[in-house]
């Protein structure tokens, strides 16, 4: 029961939920940026939500089966294909032993999840299997190494069911803007900073990983330069001295002490995951109380279906 | 002392204690820990102390932002320091040396003290751990002495070997693992600070005190010091 890498690509991850109550010590949350395409993965078999699944990252990425099985795939179409067959996104397939699953390039978003029966199998370090390399936590051996050439996937049980993606749980793409809430030191940009931050185009920079991704566009300016540094929150939007905003995702260091806008929401933060590389998006500030009922009914819909 | 409550985010509150770093802050910053952890229970998701402030993070599933103040409010009502026996204390071997702190020479010299006068006043001083970020278990350390505050260094070194003991402003601290990093370092430590097989393990926590022991390179190694010198990682 295992399947066999044969190309690990740009970066592929064997991620879950991430770790929780262990920031205090220094230790990242780490997990599935894309949170939702990770859980449908997940759904599509019947495992648990938060069981651990491959983030694949971009693509040049191969895999050969050792023994029949179902996996799922969900999140980004990267041109995936089952011994040469297409392969979309969004469904449950059967894989037989010696079949060879091939990612070649991203067609549309960054990260797809692979899930496997019950879930992939990997030691829980701190609560979680979380890979984040700059910890040296997490992954197949716990030691943070990402998947590599000739490692061996195995998984935890049987699937109990295979599934196809119900229609409502597409991922609206980020056109109308990634959501908002405005906090921290909101206060201390200019107002015409202020005005720029949530009417301007902002595009997405080269540099961008599971710490953070940063957009490119009218220079912010903010009263505070530098503050003593806290605990920062998952989709934080940090200004740092040049202007140019910081969006800190689910590998970002602990505490910080840049200013911040306040920060995306989990939704925004599983949009901007998708996101490639010269991709131009607004941001679009939402009250808190609206963005925390959305957020509920999110989780309550996903429940319902999950739980049907 | 009346704390702000500021949102930083969808399920997150910032508590601001205080404006100032100041190691008086700790008592206080330690009960209102404990206290925030009582007042959530299972709704807590993270909290993460920091110098000055609290960073609260409340499942959503369980509470609103209404609900969560409320629990803050309740949580800092009435608010006690912690005793100063409430800390644990730290006492942490130091070998001291140019071969694994490059900027021991320097320091001294810069500070009129000598090495022997850096490394005596490093090792006098009861520090205490304001934050722990960076790095599992990397602990911010202060207040450094002032004739010792040394600003990072203009381009941070690539690889910092595991246990190097580095000085930053007024802060110091230990790298627990090997990586990148721009402090001025001044000796090496043979304890493990954060081991990734003990399940939750990191040596030291949030408003812990800690001394700085010096040891010799004998003592070094017998503690399982690793005393390879450092070297600058070619580029």
């Amino acid at each position: 029961m295992s399947l066999l890498i044969e190309q690990a690509g740009a970066l592929a991850t064997l991620q879950d939920a991430g770790r929780s109550g262990v920031r205090h010590l220094g230790v990242t949350q780490g997990g599935a940026v894309d949170w939702l395409s990770h859980g449908w993965a997940n759904w599509l078999l019947g495992n648990p939500l938060q069981a651990p699944t491959v983030e694949i990252t971009l693509g040049n990425f191969s895999l050969r089966a050792q023994t029949d099985t179902c996996l799922a795939l969900c999140g980004a179409d990267l041109g995936a294909t089952l011994d040469g067959e297409p392969l979309m996104p969004g469904r449950a397939f059967r894989i037989r032993e010696g079949q060879t699953l091939i990612f070649s390039q991203p067609r549309q978003g960054v990260r797809a999840y692979l899930a496997a029966p019950g879930g992939f199998s990997a030691p829980a370090m701190l609560g979680s299997c979380a890979t984040v390399r700059r910890e040296q936590l997490g992954g197949l051996n716990g030691d943070g190494q990402p998947l590599a050439k000739g490692d061996l996937l195995h998984w935890r049980g049987h699937a109990t069911t295979m599934r196809n993606l119900p229609e409502q749980a597409l991922v609206p793409l980020p056109g109308a803007g990634l959501s908002v809430v405005l906090g921290a030191q909101i206060g201390d940009f200019t107002g015409q900073s202020l005005f720029d931050a949530f009417n301007s185009d902002w595009t997405v920079d080269q540099r961008a990983d599971r710490m953070g991704v940063r957009l490119l566009g009218p220079t912010l300016r903010c009263a505070r330069s530098a503050m003593i540094s806290e605990g920062v929150p998952l989709g934080a939007i940090q200004v740092p001295a040049d202007g140019q905003p910081i969006i800190l995702l689910n590998d970002r260091q602990t505490i910080g002490g840049y200013p911040r806008l306040g920060a995306l929401t989990p939704l925004a933060v599983a949009q901007l995951a998708q996101c490639m590389p010269g991709t131009v998006l607004r941001l679009k500030p939402v009250a808190l109380e609206r963005a925390q009922r959305e957020q509920r009914r999110l989780l309550a819909s996903w429940q319902r279906t999950t739980t049907e | 002392m009346t704390p702000r409550i500021e949102v930083v985010g969808i399920d997150s509150l910032v508590l601001r204690l205080f404006d100032q770093i100041d190691e008086d802050n700790m008592p206080w910053m330690l009960a209102a820990s404990q206290r925030v952890r009582d007042a959530f229970g299972a709704a807590l998701i993270d909290l993460v102390p920091s110098y000055t402030t609290l960073l609260v993070q409340y499942d959503l599933a369980q509470l609103d932002d209404q609900q969560a103040r409320q629990y803050v409010r309740q949580a800092l009502d009435g608010l006690q320091p912690a005793a100063a026996a409430s800390a644990r204390q730290h006492d942490i071997p130091v070998w001291y040396d140019p071969s694994v702190g490059p900027e021991l020479q320097a320091l001294g010299e810069r500070s009129g003290l000598g090495v022997a006068g850096v490394i005596e006043r490093h090792s006098t001083h009861l520090y205490q751990v304001f934050a722990l970020g960076f790095a599992p278990g990397f602990a911010f350390l202060g207040l450094v002495d002032e004739r010792l505050a040394s600003p990072r260094l203009a381009t941070p070194r690539k690889q910092v070997p595991a246990g190097s003991l580095g000085i930053a402003d007024r802060q110091t601290a230990i790298y627990p693992l090997v990586s990148p990093g721009g402090w001025n370092l001044i000796g090496r430590s043979p304890v493990r600070l954060f081991d990734r097989e003990l399940d939750g393990f990191s040596l030291w926590q949030p408003g812990d005190r800690v001394r700085f022991v010096p040891i010799e390179r004998a003592e070094f190694i017998r503690l399982g010091g690793d005393d390879t010198p450092f070297q600058e990682a070619s580029a």
